[in-house]
């Protein structure tokens, strides 16, 4: 490993995982820990909590469809949620530079609160520390989550089986592209919007709808395509994904054809994906077409027979691809 | 964006494979020169539908690619000195020198900014008045012109604190330089898009006049690159040596003839290395006695020596279209994107990292 952190270590994809591996799990190695879920799941006296921590360093701080706060508090919702655990309570941390407006302040803490009501959850604890100029960037969000994981239900990343059918709640890409073009005023913003969404009452319908899911993941940092190749390494399957299924809004393919991006590796905050038996997948789809959050939800793949650990695309011209773990940041191409 | 989904039609691609299928059984060697190209191809998984017949050889096309160590030794170099900022495409940023890579660079403290557009150094060297602004001026005839006019707007305006290290580098004189490769057998070739926009058709005759080896400019959708080859394999088929143009909705005969303009008044053309492939005549761009003052070697008085890096990477012969990365002896064991060897590793175009992401037997 090269001896200085870059911003690869951070982007969600080979080398943040070789950074966990190499440096966090070293020290902190505990059964709990290297489940790897997107929500620790701990046992407290025959209760079964789940509980996790996120941080936010967005800029810009406020974008089309959120800001920094909307997103620390989806966020932390939103791996608990897809733990299969009903969220009930948040901390906050704020790191904020000197100098920050408390005007843009009160407007983040605010979108907090009205999102934390959304979610059904209580923001109990927070800390506040302010630091020089120039040694944040703005303001930082640190959540921490704590629910409670729904009886009978058993969702984790190793779950997934052949003959599973994969479904997401809709258009791919969306925040990633959005806070690309608004970070870099490329002038394509046009109706791009970040999805930053709460998706715990989507994952109640679902949970409602079949509650035998055995995997459903947000796909944030690296896409869908990060989320699925660890899904795929866990349960030790092969993935195979239909590019022509795959929903992207049309200003999300025209921006990242022009910046020569793969829509499957842009982040999203209001998206997942889920693992259901083929039997149950109708079911759950109706269920997830009919909440707000999941109206243009699509089967997107399936879990197929081969043996091997690997995420495949058969495109739409009937070849097929690998779709490999993101690595270092997504950069855009010269020409 | 429109006009997406219209090149993807899975229906269309079905006929046109078909079509492919009944033009010719002899063995067709045909290269495609541009990096979007192989990336294109990869991604759509086009090779798995194409007749056994049809071999693509993945070509120099990428322009990380073919700037030579020398070049990212040389703005390691420029990043490191006091109150510069060094402003690049996404691309350069992890290509490794002798010393580390921007991006290591950029962890250690330098200022290593991502720009999307050299029109953006205009604003960054306005915003830092003390500070000298470098931009990493690379890539082919599609970015030389918006440098050309970064220059010619840097000038107007009197903006004394931008500086270009310029690679500039043009495709046509490159592919000469392969036909002219005996071990090279090309029967024909997939001309880049982007490059035709602006030059136009004009300059790649000198294939089918010369040289006897048709092409067909096609665009990067999946329906393009698959109507692109069956009017190459027609061609060569009937031994029809034309230069046909099949992305006539971007490309003109002429090209671009404002941005040519562009590139003639700020430009000249010159001899220019290519990484792995070596001195081509006539393949790169320099400023003219004009925009001296905007040149990064001039100002910081660097004496620029070309060289080539890397040991044991088979960049040259990979770039050349000789062997395919998994023919090389580091491949997916020392060399991978997150610690590549060669600058084919790295950029999002290069044919090594098209191999290493979506190749199937690689896994």
């Amino acid at each position: 490993m090269s001896d200085k952190i870059t911003l690869s270590h951070g982007s969600g994809g080979v080398q943040t995982n070789k950074l966990i591996n190499e440096v966090f799990f070293k020290y902190f190695n505990n059964d709990i820990l290297n489940q790897m879920n997107d929500a620790a799941q701990i046992d407290i006296d025959f209760k079964k909590l789940a509980f996790t921590t996120d941080s936010f360093v967005v800029n810009p701080i406020f974008f089309n469809g959120g800001n920094i706060g909307k997103l620390a508090v989806c966020g932390t919702v939103n791996d608990l949620a897809v733990s299969g655990a009903k969220p009930l309570y948040l901390t906050s941390a704020f790191i904020i530079e000197e100098g920050f407006s408390i005007e843009k302040l009160e407007e983040i803490v605010k979108s907090m609160a009205e999102e934390a009501r959304i979610a059904g959850v209580k923001i109990v604890a927070g800390d506040t520390k302010v630091v020089e100029k120039g040694n944040v960037d703005g303001i930082y969000i640190n959540t921490s989550g704590i629910g409670e994981i729904y009886e009978n239900v058993n969702i984790n990343c190793a779950n997934a089986r052949p003959g599973d059918v994969i479904i997401v709640n809709g258009t791919l890409g969306d925040h990633g592209m959005t806070i690309m073009c608004e970070r870099n005023k490329l002038g394509l913003e046009g109706n791009l919007k970040s999805d930053c969404a709460s998706l715990n009452s989507l994952v109640d319908t679902m949970l409602e709808a079949y509650d035998g899911i055995h995997v459903i993941r947000d796909a944030t940092r690296g896409g869908i395509a990060a989320v699925l190749n660890e899904i795929s390494e866990f349960s030790n399957v092969t993935i195979a994904l239909d590019e022509n299924a795959i929903p992207l809004k049309e200003e999300v393919k025209g921006a990242t054809e022009m910046l020569g991006l793969d829509p499957l590796y842009i982040a999203n905050e209001g998206k997942l994906c889920v693992f259901v038996p083929e039997a149950y997948a109708q079911k759950v789809l109706s269920a997830m077409r009919m909440h707000p959050h999941g109206l243009q939800a699509a089967i997107i793949g399936k879990v197929t027979e081969e043996m091997g650990q690997k995420v495949y695309l058969n495109t739409v011209v009937g070849g097929k691809r690998l779709v490999d773990m993101p690595s270092g940041i997504q950069l855009p191409r010269i020409c | 964006m429109k006009f997406v989904d219209e090149f993807r039609n899975n229906e269309y691609s079905k006929k046109l494979v078909e079509k492919l299928n009944n033009i010719s059984s002899e063995k067709i060697n045909i290269m495609e020169v541009c990096g979007t190209h192989t990336m294109a191809i990869f991604r759509y998984g086009i090779r798995d539908v194409l007749p056994p017949n049809i071999n693509l050889i993945s070509g120099p096309g990428c322009p990380v690619c073919v700037t030579p160590q020398s070049y990212i030794d040389t703005a390691i170099t420029l990043s490191e000195k006091k109150d510069v900022i060094i402003a690049t495409f996404g691309d350069m940023m992890k290509v490794p020198g002798k010393k580390g890579s921007l991006s290591v660079k950029k962890a250690e403290g330098a200022d290593v900014r991502i720009v999307y557009s050299p029109m953006d150094c205009l604003q960054m060297a306005s915003q830092n008045p003390c500070k000298k602004i470098v931009f990493l001026s690379v890539g082919f005839e599609t970015t030389a012109p918006m440098a050309a006019i970064t220059i010619m707007e840097a000038k107007k305006n009197s903006i004394s604190n931008l500086f270009f290290f310029t690679a500039h580098k043009i495709v046509p004189p490159a592919m000469e330089a392969l036909v002219q490769d005996k071990e090279l057998k090309i029967d024909g070739f997939l001309l880049p898009g982007h490059v035709c926009a602006i030059i136009g058709t004009k300059p790649y005759e000198f294939l089918s006049e010369d040289y006897y080896i048709p092409g067909v400019v096609t665009g990067f959708e999946p329906l393009d690159i698959l109507q692109g080859l069956n009017t190459l394999v027609r061609l060569i088929s009937k031994k029809d040596y034309r230069i046909e143009n099949e992305y006539k909705r971007i490309v003109k005969a002429e090209g671009n003839p404002i941005a040519l303009e562009y590139l003639n008044s700020v430009f000249n053309i010159v001899d220019s290395s290519w990484r792995g492939i070596g001195r081509i005549p006539n393949s790169g761009l320099e400023f003219n006695s004009k925009y001296e003052d905007f040149d990064a070697l001039k100002h910081f008085k660097i004496n620029y020596e070309e060289y080539d890096g890397s040991p044991g990477c088979k960049c040259g012969e990979i770039l050349k279209g000789k062997i395919k990365p998994t023919d090389c002896p580091l491949f997916k064991k020392l060399c991978s994107p997150e610690n590549p060897v060669g600058s084919c590793m790295v950029s999002s175009e290069g044919t090594c990292a098209a191999y290493y992401r979506y190749h199937k037997e690689t896994k």
